[in-house]
């Protein structure tokens, strides 16, 4: 019988909720497979185990060590390997640990990788996109062993089981030490909520000329995440992790609006998969106004205020609700 | 300082790619082929570690031999030599990073740089397999390299912020965005470029075995969504969230 390792993302010490995304992938295998999965959670705390107890995993394993604190690749990819042995398809949601950890393992293993993937057809063959999203490649891992990093906007977070798992303890291996955790820059209090968790987006482009107070307004009216496209982050305008494309965070809310954003394949790869996509721009020959689902030509600097107000006037009106 | 860097041959990032109708590949006719752009950032951070602190930097690269002209742009740029690893094959992460791996055995390095992905499979694993072969550490998705001594300080972009590592040599660095600009070849550059060796090598050579691990069966073009409806004004955006997509 075929077994599938889920690897939980812990980062500063707190589970990372996106690990549910490679959970959802793990029982999708299952139901195409039977591979029944276990969860592997490697930390400095043998408590955050318990956060992925009740979905449905066959087991539940803690590896607990002091070394585990901080997240650093070599450490983490030897235990993962040496749990993973007994194993034959390892995943893990591809967040930016997940991208960094996931072929290691697949090196320490001899296993083929697949990354990003998008779509399970069956054990061994899977959809994932290339070029930027500008094409879907079918690819087949050879390997026995097989790493998948999944895509974590192209699988809905797994929901709780209403049953525990047992948990167990693992060993962790011990690694001798090249490299050294020192700190973390987070890009900033904010009480938006986080990329990729949101359920609305609201990002800007070069059209805020770096002036992000109408974006703020609206998302705030819409209680929506931040985000920008590369121009701006790489003007500085931007933190780096508030870049959504390719190459940035890919993103796949309900509501994405794109204000002042030209729609460079950049960007568009990393919201193309968004429930429904408003634009608004002043130029309407822009890209993104024949890609969006609904386009408006306009001021943004008019327009993203005034449409908070209006929303703001529905909401406390009791006509619509966010 | 010697450091091995890595370019990729890829479609220039600003081309439409087309997928040939048997969804075998993309169409290479009048495409124009460039350097991976994260392997080109990967160039200039190896030359300015180079500038700073004396060294060689080394550039490689797999493919047939029209990937030579990658290695030329990379020359021209300011790296010492290069070498070509011909194959006629297609060549996945796990069949690059075991070339690499043997070369940078044979050869020995002090710091390997390259993109943090290529833009044309997106897979994101060369560096990481490297590192896990050859046993040393890793700093991916570089923003920041800073050498103090034998120990190298990484700023890695990670989801929420920036995290710094510290890594003794040798380590694997893979270049995010951010980085630094990539300079431009200068003339006298690409003048020098065409004298500078550029060493040959097959896989046989190097007694490695590229069979792929992962094979792409085929390729087909994304979905496409339905089509956009111009509103007019705010009142009508609202309306149509509201009542088509349903929303708010």
């Amino acid at each position: 019988m075929s077994r599938t390792l889920v690897v939980a993302e812990v980062y500063e010490g707190a589970f990372v909720s996106a690990t549910l995304h490679a959970v959802r992938a793990a029982a999708e295998l299952k139901d195409k497979s039977g591979a029944e999965f276990d969860i592997l959670v490697l930390s400095a705390d043998a408590s955050v185990a318990d956060n992925v107890k009740g979905y449905g995993a066959g087991k539940v394993l803690a590896a607990t060590d002091g070394a585990f604190g901080h997240y650093l690749a070599r450490p983490w990819s030897r235990t993962i390997a040496a749990v993973a042995a007994d194993y034959d398809t390892v995943m893990i949601t591809a967040t930016t640990m997940g991208k960094d950890l996931a072929p290691c393992v697949a090196g320490l293993l001899d296993a083929g990788m697949a990354s990003d993937v998008a779509e399970i057809i069956d054990a061994s063959t899977f959809r994932r996109p290339v070029y930027a999203g500008n094409a879907v490649a079918t690819v087949t891992i050879n390997t026995d062993k097989k790493v998948l990093s999944v895509r974590a906007t192209a699988f809905d977070k797994a929901e709780p089981t209403g049953a525990d798992s047992p948990v167990e303890s693992v060993s962790a291996t011990a690694v001798d030490s090249k490299e050294e955790y020192v700190e973390f820059e987070g890009s900033g209090g904010s009480d938006r909520p986080s990329l990729a968790d949101a359920n609305i987006v609201v990002s800007g482009g070069r059209g805020t000329k770096g002036d992000f107070e109408p974006i703020y307004k609206l998302a705030d009216s819409l209680g929506a995440a931040v985000g920008a496209s590369r121009a701006v982050v790489d003007a500085g305008w931007a933190p780096n992790d508030w870049q959504v494309g390719q190459t940035g965070k890919v993103v796949a809310p309900n509501l994405y609006f794109a204000v002042g954003i030209s729609g460079a394949i950049q960007h568009w790869a990393g919201m193309k998969d968004s429930k429904t996509i408003v634009a608004i721009n002043k130029d309407g020959e822009a890209p993104i106004m024949e890609l969006a689902d609904y386009a408006i030509v306009a001021d943004l600097f008019n327009a993203a205020p005034e449409l908070a107000d209006k929303l703001d006037a529905l909401k406390a009106s009791g006509d619509i609700s966010l | 300082m010697k450091i091995l860097v890595s370019v990729k041959r890829v479609p220039d990032p600003e081309t439409k790619i087309k997928i040939k109708p048997d969804g075998s590949g993309i169409v290479e006719d009048g495409v124009k082929f460039v350097i991976n752009p994260f392997d080109e950032i990967a160039v200039e951070e190896a030359l300015k570690i180079q500038e700073a602190n004396g060294g060689e930097v080394v550039v490689i690269s797999i493919g047939g031999p029209e990937v030579v002209e990658q290695i030329r742009t990379a020359l021209a740029m300011g790296a010492e030599r290069g070498i070509h690893i011909n194959v006629d094959q297609p060549v996945d992460p796990a069949g690059a990073a075991a070339l690499l791996t043997k070369v940078a055995q044979d050869e020995g390095f002090d710091l390997f740089l390259f993109g943090k992905q290529a833009i044309d499979d997106d897979a994101n694993q060369t560096g990481q397999l490297v590192a896990t072969s050859l046993d040393v550490p890793q700093a991916c998705f570089a923003y920041k390299v800073e050498v103090e001594g034998d120990a190298i300080k990484v700023g890695r972009e990670v989801d929420g912020g920036i995290e710094w590592i510290k890594v003794s040599k040798p380590a694997v660095i893979t270049a995010d965005l951010r980085l630094n600009e990539p300079r431009y070849a200068s003339l006298p550059g690409i003048m020098k470029a065409k004298r500078k060796e550029v060493k040959e090598v097959t896989p046989a050579d190097l007694g490695v075995d590229i069979s792929p691990k992962v094979t792409v069966t085929g390729l087909e073009a994304p979905p496409t969504r339905g089509g956009t409806k111009v509103v007019e004004d705010l009142d009508e955006l609202i309306s149509v969230l509201r009542t088509e997509a349903k929303v708010f």
